[in-house]
């Protein structure tokens, strides 16, 4: 079973850097590993932290979340708001028992195609160390009242 | 005159402080009995489990279920009730939501009973004793509740019709839902009764201005000024993320909302909806600033899930 494990990380990116660096990815044909599930939001300050925690709960392994460098927010402030959530959200996952390297922040610009790659393969080799998240096997029976 | 409602009031994992609110309605009380007769309420009435097992089905007309489900006894009322009731409500915050009793869910069952019988400094207990559901004894068996690994709400183990929150709800609504079951004027299965739909703060007579936090604070460590909103002031407070309906009790009395109404609609988590609320306000714009105000709340989690942490995504911790 551990040797078949293949993450499946959520990425949350937002439409204006992130999003299309991992478009600058795909058109220059660099390869990354597949686990990425992406998810496009206006702006990494869009990212409730419930998101992330749904995605957990719901079988994701890892949650990426990138958004514009900071000072580039197309809406000047949703990137500081998305760190802040973030630091909180860390805190938060670990007095729950769950690796928070499992939840990770990046910024990402337009031209960073390259980097969009680098960071979707060392966050894909992070979770697959992890091994699978024990939150989502405990939570599918918590939720039935078990 | 058309026969009496009959309407009963259990607790199950808590302190008992809803039926003392029920009471605080204070000589309204003579209006409820008026109005109904109290079939089952063992803080106030006299009949036993074998007298509400020898009910009809469907017998009680409401049932206020307060408290939340931690061992198998609390389960075993709440299915007992349920059967016996037309309408359940989940009366309070640890019902609802598992309220103060849930923080447990911090915890696992192996290390509550390991603090409580073999480490705390009070405990004597050489030979290791731990509760057992059986206990031969020569007059026969003993028998205890099974305690729970986790703390679960009462909708976890049973069909729930109503929610009611607040820790415990306030008597004015108490007094608002009682009379809308006279009348026969109840929403829809499954809605939140007794409560706004707006924000504590919509409620709160505070004045806001300009929300930017430098330095959290906890209660003691300031007099805050009592006309001034109390997040502003560093005090971290969950109007923002939790439902009115108390009118602003808690800030009203200088001390901030811990969130006892629980999340507002459509809302899939309490705790994470008040971090974003949080961070959007913190006045910080580096990760190492940031931490640092961060770095001043005192306890992280529970302040998110003081009265609602069965019923959060997360619900408990993992090993």
């Amino acid at each position: 079973m551990e040797q078949s494990f293949e993450p499946k990380i959520i990425g949350f990116l937002c439409n204006w850097c992130s999003y299309a660096g991992a478009d600058l990815a795909g058109v220059s044909r660099l390869q990354y590993p597949p686990n990425i599930r992406i998810i496009r939001v206006m702006c990494s300050g869009r990212v409730d932290p419930s998101f992330v925690l749904k995605a957990l709960k719901e079988g994701a392994d890892g949650v990426l979340i990138a958004g514009c460098h900071p000072g580039d927010c197309h809406y000047e402030s949703g990137n500081y708001k998305a760190m802040r959530r973030y630091l909180y959200l860390k805190k938060l996952l670990k007095e729950f028992g769950v690796e928070d390297e499992r939840v990770r922040l990046e910024w990402i610009s337009a031209a960073e195609g390259a980097r969009f790659a680098q960071v979707v393969t060392e966050f894909t080799e992070t979770i697959r160390r992890l091994g699978p998240s024990k939150f989502k096997e405990k939570a599918a029976s918590a939720g039935k009242g078990a | 005159m058309a026969e009496k409602l009959k309407i009963a009031s259990y607790w199950a994992a808590d302190c008992g402080g809803c039926d003392v609110a029920i009471l605080d309605t204070h000589e309204k009380f003579l209006d409820i009995v008026q109005a109904a007769d109290i079939v089952f309420m063992p803080i106030a009435v006299d009949i036993k489990e074998k007298d509400v097992e020898a009910f009809p089905d469907g017998y009680i007309d409401v049932c206020f279920f307060h408290g939340a489900i931690r061992n198998s006894e609390n389960e075993h009322m709440a299915k007992l009730l349920r059967r016996k009731s037309k309408v359940m409500v989940a009366f309070g915050s640890c019902a609802m939501m598992g309220g103060i009793p849930g923080l447990a869910n911090f915890k696992d069952r192996e290390g509550i009973l390991s603090r409580v019988y073999f480490e705390s400094p009070s405990t004597d207990n050489p030979d290791k004793v731990l509760p057992q559901t059986e206990t031969q004894v020569r007059e026969g068996v003993l028998t205890l509740p099974a305690f729970y690994e986790e703390v679960k709400t009462l909708a976890d183990v049973v069909d729930v019709d109503y929610f009611m929150p607040g820790c415990p709800p306030a008597s004015h609504q108490i007094w608002n839902v009682f009379q809308a079951i006279v009348a026969g004027n109840l929403p829809p299965k499954g809605s939140i009764v007794g409560a706004s739909t707006k924000s504590v703060c919509e409620e709160c007579p505070r004045i806001k201005e300009n929300k930017a936090i430098k330095r959290f604070y906890r209660v003691h460590e300031i007099i805050p000024d009592p006309e001034r909103c109390l997040l502003e002031q560093g005090i971290p407070c969950m109007g923002p993320a939790t439902r009115g309906g108390c009118g602003a009790a808690c800030p009203v009395a200088n001390q901030p909302c811990r969130g006892c109404y629980g999340p507002l609609d459509g809302v899939v988590d309490h705790g994470a909806k008040y971090i974003s609320a949080l961070a959007s306000v913190i006045d910080a714009n580096t990760p190492e600033e940031a931490a640092k105000i961060l770095d001043q709340i005192a306890d992280p989690a529970g302040m998110l899930y003081w009265f609602g942490l069965p019923a959060s995504l997360l619900r408990r911790v993992r090993k």
